[in-house]
């Protein structure tokens, strides 16, 4: 049987009709339409489906959709500010940290809350905060500058709402 | 499981009624949602019970003498808690090696204890703090019932916990000049199931250690004390010789198997080591 679902996703408000088993990477891709969130492993080994969940890092491909009603959800379709993309996006683009970019929507999210709980994160700090993100392709060595040069970046500007707040 | 309906009450009252009728209790979901995925039709039909609302399971205070944290607070607030830093260190040290950080935004404390995989990380430090769990619901409706963690594993992947009981909330009992560590090996330091876990705890006067404990991970069918180890430390001088004594007898309580992270001879080689690094750190300490 389905039950509604309503919540904020990317700042907007969002309403369906989901099955009580359905993770929250099914119900954004499929019902949603927002494919920026990946299915990996679909086990919650590799973080391809990270999203941010009331702006905490989770894994969509094991969290049921309905454990997050009335929560504020974003993806890696809503980070971007006022039509421009994240800094960390863009760092990742500069630095050309992504290869088949399979991982990358994940690890932009959790780039993202790290940064934001930690504006200048050592690198024993980065790489704590990204072990839940699996790259199969580029090695690290450029995602790790991508971090770095977003902190410097983000230094100099004020957090967007689309981060969200941290709840606990 | 097939799930017929989801339910997230807001009050205890009511999802011990939702559990009473058969519901199954979900937490963070990240073992009860890879199980659903991975055998979708296993087992007979039912409803989840979330405990995301229940703001009372998620409340870490100091009462009557215990620390008491409830049962759904995440692996991430156990980390950086300060009351969890202060009274129990030792659980914070093994939240700080659990998982990486999404899993620990989702995976309670309650749910690591009632899915009672041999290698749950937070067992061993509940194990050497002598903490006990809180269970309402079942037979005794909402009364309360207390059982000490060292009872509550009685096999792989089964506890004391009878159906329809909702474990609350876990207590430990706050305890000056206590000193414990952890110490888990695995293949990466994140994102890794142990292989070997071991939490060690004690007091130290006048250069000896009193109530000792010592409590192991991955190596039996649930998480386990050394009643050889323990024996050993007891009243023992804190020298390297009561640590590799200790940690010789600690093999003696292990009974590791075979499996797809490590053989058995590799565990008990492990577990040697592990074992006098958190013994060393407790006298250190
Ligand atoms: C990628 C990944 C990495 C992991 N790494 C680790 C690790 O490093 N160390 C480790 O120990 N574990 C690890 N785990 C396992 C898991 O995250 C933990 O066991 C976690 O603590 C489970 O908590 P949960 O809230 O997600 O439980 P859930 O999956 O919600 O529930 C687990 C079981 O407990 C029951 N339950 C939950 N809460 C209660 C309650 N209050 N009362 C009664 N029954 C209850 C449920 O019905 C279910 O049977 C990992 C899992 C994944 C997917
Ligand atoms: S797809 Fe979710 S962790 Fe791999
Ligand atoms: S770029 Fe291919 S997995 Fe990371």
């Amino acid at each position: 049987m389905r039950q509604i679902l309503r919540l904020t996703v990317n700042g907007e408000a969002a309403e369906s009709l989901v099955a009580p088993h359905q993770s929250l990477a099914d119900f954004l891709r499929e019902d949603l339409g927002l494919t920026g969130t990946k299915h990996g492993c679909d086990l919650g080994d590799c973080g391809a489906c990270t999203v941010l969940v009331d702006g905490e890092p989770r894994l969509s491909c094991i969290t049921l959709a309905l454990e997050c009603e009335g929560r504020e959800v974003t993806t890696i379709e809503g980070v971007a500010r006022d039509g421009r993309v994240h800094p960390v996006q863009e760092a990742f683009d500069r630095c050309v940290a992504a290869q088949c970019g399979y991982c990358t929507p994940g690890l932009v999210l959790s780039c993202v809350a790290l940064l934001r709980d930690n504006p200048s994160p050592s690198e024993a700090q980065i790489r704590a905060g990204l072990s839940g993100n699996i790259c199969r392709c580029t090695g690290y060595t450029k995602i790790m500058d991508a971090v770095r040069e977003a902190a410097v970046e983000l230094a100099g500007q004020a957090p967007s709402p689309a981060e969200g707040s941290r709840r606990d | 499981m097939p799930v017929t309906a989801f339910h997230a009450p807001s009050s205890l009252a009511d999802a011990l009624a939702l559990l009473a009728a058969g519901g199954r209790p979900v937490a963070g979901g990240t073992d009860l949602v890879v199980e659903l995925a991975a055998a979708p039709d296993g087992g007979p039909p039912g409803a989840l019970v979330s405990l995301h609302r229940l703001a009372e399971l998620r409340s870490v205070a100091v009462e009557d003498g215990d620390l008491v944290m409830g049962a759904g607070v995440t692996v991430a607030t156990l980390r950086e808690h300060p009351l969890v830093r202060e009274h129990a260190p030792v659980l914070a040290q093994a939240a700080d090696r659990f998982a990486g950080p999404q899993v620990r935004n989702a995976a309670t404390l309650g749910g690591n204890l009632c899915h009672a995989s041999p290698a749950a990380d937070l067992a061993p430090p509940l194990l050497v703090l002598d903490a006990v769990v809180v269970l309402a619901g079942g037979e005794g409706g909402e009364a309360e019932r207390r059982v000490p963690v060292d009872a509550f594993f009685v096999g792989p992947r089964r506890t004391a916990r009878l159906p329809g009981e909702l474990l609350t909330a876990v207590r430990v009992p706050l305890r000056g000049g206590r000193r414990a560590s952890f110490q888990k090996g695995g293949t990466r330091p994140s994102m890794d199931i142990s292989v070997v876990s071991v939490a060690a705890s004690a007091e130290l006067r006048d250069g000896v250690l009193r109530h000792a404990r010592i409590a192991l991970g991955a190596v039996g069918p649930t998480p386990l004390r050394s009643p050889a180890a323990e024996a050993v430390l007891e009243g023992a001088p804190a020298t390297a010789a009561t640590v590799a004594a200790a940690a010789r007898a600690v093999l003696r309580d292990a009974r590791p198997i075979d499996d797809v992270r490590a053989s058995a001879a590799y565990r008990l080689h492990l577990l040697g080591v592990l074992a006098q690094r958190v013994i060393r750190d407790v006298i250190d300490r």
